[in-house]
């Protein structure tokens, strides 16, 4: 972390020669950076050299109610990759997790930083918060409610990055019937530019994508409606699902074990969310570009989505209802078929009635009328 | 709302009122013509009259000739629609699993290539019918409101549904909201107007043959 008694590098460039990065793999992972966030191949030695001379952000990274998968996913790296060391290199000034400071030096570690870089640090939250109507016992840290931290550390950040669908969207905490009263992080800050960066976990070349546009441009990157950054977001599971041509010619598995899905036919009827997930899963995979849920052989969760778990099952179709109509049908039903038969019985003596009452009439008598 | 509330919002608590109402509805409308029965006929029967009944239920999809001469437009284009709308209802796979997890029955649907290109007749075949319907001068005299409403409500669940599809609306949880939101019109709006024909026109048939196989005569 942010310890003083080596020289730390002040740039990245400098960072990354002094971790044995070389020029050729530097320039590689700013072409890819650059075809990730949709620019052009042109763009690349812009990125090199805006990251060559980026000075290293402070970062004060919170966790609030969260299962720490966020940060493994993050953290996860089979060889020292340029995502690691992006992460070494930035000011990583607090983070639960991976900080060695613990008690009141851990908290003096996020007023220094904050005191110290005063209006440019960022601030990623990974996990939702009890919410300002909720007892805010359900989370807190060294005497602090969540709440309070966050409105605290958020006051001279640039900007906050919510990490994971918890931070983004409330998550599982959130999840019916919400005992915490869990809210997202944009439910709380309304006057500072937030970037959500969702998935449960969130893929980890998004963050250093999100991270990288940051220092290459000084900007935050263009954001769809819920806040995510386009460029991994932009385009569905399903648009991008190798096994899509499965689904274009109707041929499905129905089980996790039928020869459908052993040739690798489409989930769908297995419960894939994929059509309503928008993710980068399908094109960057996981572990190091290893594989991801789909090619497993599990139907996606749609887990970058708001409200995924309440969302109907997991292994129902994307099509069948949330909700059991099982006995509202079974009641409509009982209630319809009464006013049926009441109508029916209205009917029937409306008819008799009718005949009762009927006046017969002679021709003389209608001659006498006429 | 978010695009998500809004596909959570039509697939739970919206689905659950429309299908309420349209079993509601259509039981109260086909129990009351059942409770209201037939007037006894009191003469000798000259036959049966189940099987007559189901031949004329099934009789009475071939277009009588001379309504084929008179009006070539409405018996072709109506066929084509018909057939095509039950075929993306029933036979689209994702259709299939919504039935499959209501009523738990199954059976096998067509690749989506083929309910692709249905839809998109049906499509071409509604937009024809309601040309017709506003240029035919007799056609536009006898049409009500109520025609041009269950037009809509008839052409809006297709046409959102190959909007889905195609994922022609961004983001794909408001185009399928959209494409559930508009089925749900469509339920529920089916007891109160002459779409309650889905189910009567087949009791409707059934009486009719099994009158004349009583009397001992084809229909």
């Amino acid at each position: 972390m942010a310890d003083s008694s080596a020289p730390v590098p002040q740039t990245l460039g400098e960072s990354l020669r002094k971790n044995g990065v070389s020029r050729r793999g530097f320039l590689k992972f700013c072409a890819a950076t650059a075809s990730m966030m949709a620019l052009p191949p042109s763009m690349a030695p812009a990125i090199a050299a805006a990251l060559e001379k980026a000075r290293r952000p402070s970062v004060i990274w919170l966790s609030f109610q969260e299962c720490t998968g966020c940060t493994e996913s993050l953290t996860r790296s089979f060889s020292p990759t340029v995502e690691n060391l992006i992460l070494d290199v930035i000011s990583l000034d607090y983070h639960h997790t991976l900080q060695a400071a613990a008690g009141d030096a851990a908290e003096h570690a996020r007023e220094q930083a904050m005191h110290d870089n005063e209006g440019e640090y960022l601030v990623v939250v990974d996990g939702s918060l009890p919410g300002p109507n909720a007892n805010p016992g359900y989370s807190t840290i060294a005497g602090f409610s969540n709440l309070q931290m966050l409105e605290e550390t958020i006051a001279g950040a640039a900007a906050i990055v919510a990490v994971g669908t918890c931070a983004a969207f409330g998550g599982l905490p959130k999840a019916d019937p919400n005992p915490s009263g869990a809210v997202a992080v944009t439910d709380i800050v309304k006057d500072k530019p937030v970037i959500n960066v969702s998935g449960c976990p969130p893929v980890p070349m998004v963050i250093t994508g999100v991270l990288a546009q940051y220092l290459t441009f000084g900007s935050l990157p263009e954001l769809d409606e819920y806040n995510r950054p386009l460029a991994f977001f932009g385009q569905s599971i399903h648009d991008r699902c190798y096994r899509r041509p499965f689904y274009d010619k109707g041929l499905f598995a129905e089980t996790f074990d039928d020869e459908g899905a052993k040739k690798g036919w489409c989930l769908y009827r297995l419960g894939c969310k994929g059509p309503m997930a928008y993710n980068a899963c399908a094109t960057m995979k996981w572990n190091g570009g290893t594989s991801w849920p789909i090619e497993a052989g599990h139907p996606c969760l749609g887990c970058s989505e708001p409200d995924f778990w309440d969302a109907g099952g997991f292994y129902k179709a994307l099509s069948v209802p949330t909700g059991d109509p099982g006995d509202v049908l079974l009641a409509a039903g009982v209630a319809g078929a009464a006013i049926g038969v009441g109508a029916g019985i209205l009917g029937r003596r409306n008819s008799a009635a009718a005949k009762a009452s009927h006046e017969k009439v002679t021709a003389d008598e209608l001659e006498q009328k006429l | 709302m978010t695009s998500m509330d809004f596909l959570l919002l039509t697939k739970g608590p919206l689905f659950q009122i429309a299908i309420a109402i349209f079993a509601l509805g259509m039981l109260v409308r086909l129990v009351e013509i059942f409770a209201l029965g037939r007037p006894h006929n009191y003469a000798a029967a000259r036959g049966g009259q189940l099987i007559p009944g189901l031949k004329t239920v099934y009789k009475r999809f071939n277009p009588d000739p001379g309504t084929f001469k008179r009006a070539p437009f409405d018996v072709i284009v109506g066929i084509i629609w018909h057939i095509g709308f039950v075929v993306a209802l029933l036979l689209f796979i994702p259709h299939i699993e919504l039935i499959k997890s209501m009523f738990g029955v199954t059976w096998p649907g067509l690749p989506n290539p083929v309910v692709d290109a249905v839809t998109a007749i049906t499509l071409f075949a509604l937009l024809a019918t309601l040309i017709h319907r506003l240029t035919h001068p007799v056609k536009k005299f006898l049409s009500t409101p109520e025609d041009y409403l269950i037009w809509t409500v008839t052409f809006l669940p297709v046409l959102t549904g190959y909007l889905a599809y195609h994922r022609l609306i961004n983001p794909y949880p408001l185009a399928l909201g959209l494409h559930i939101l508009a089925a749900e019109i469509f339920l529920i709006v089916l007891p109160f107007t002459k779409l309650t024909h889905i189910f009567t026109a087949f009791v409707a048939r059934w009486y009719n043959g099994a009158i004349f196989g009583r009397k001992g005569v084809q229909s």
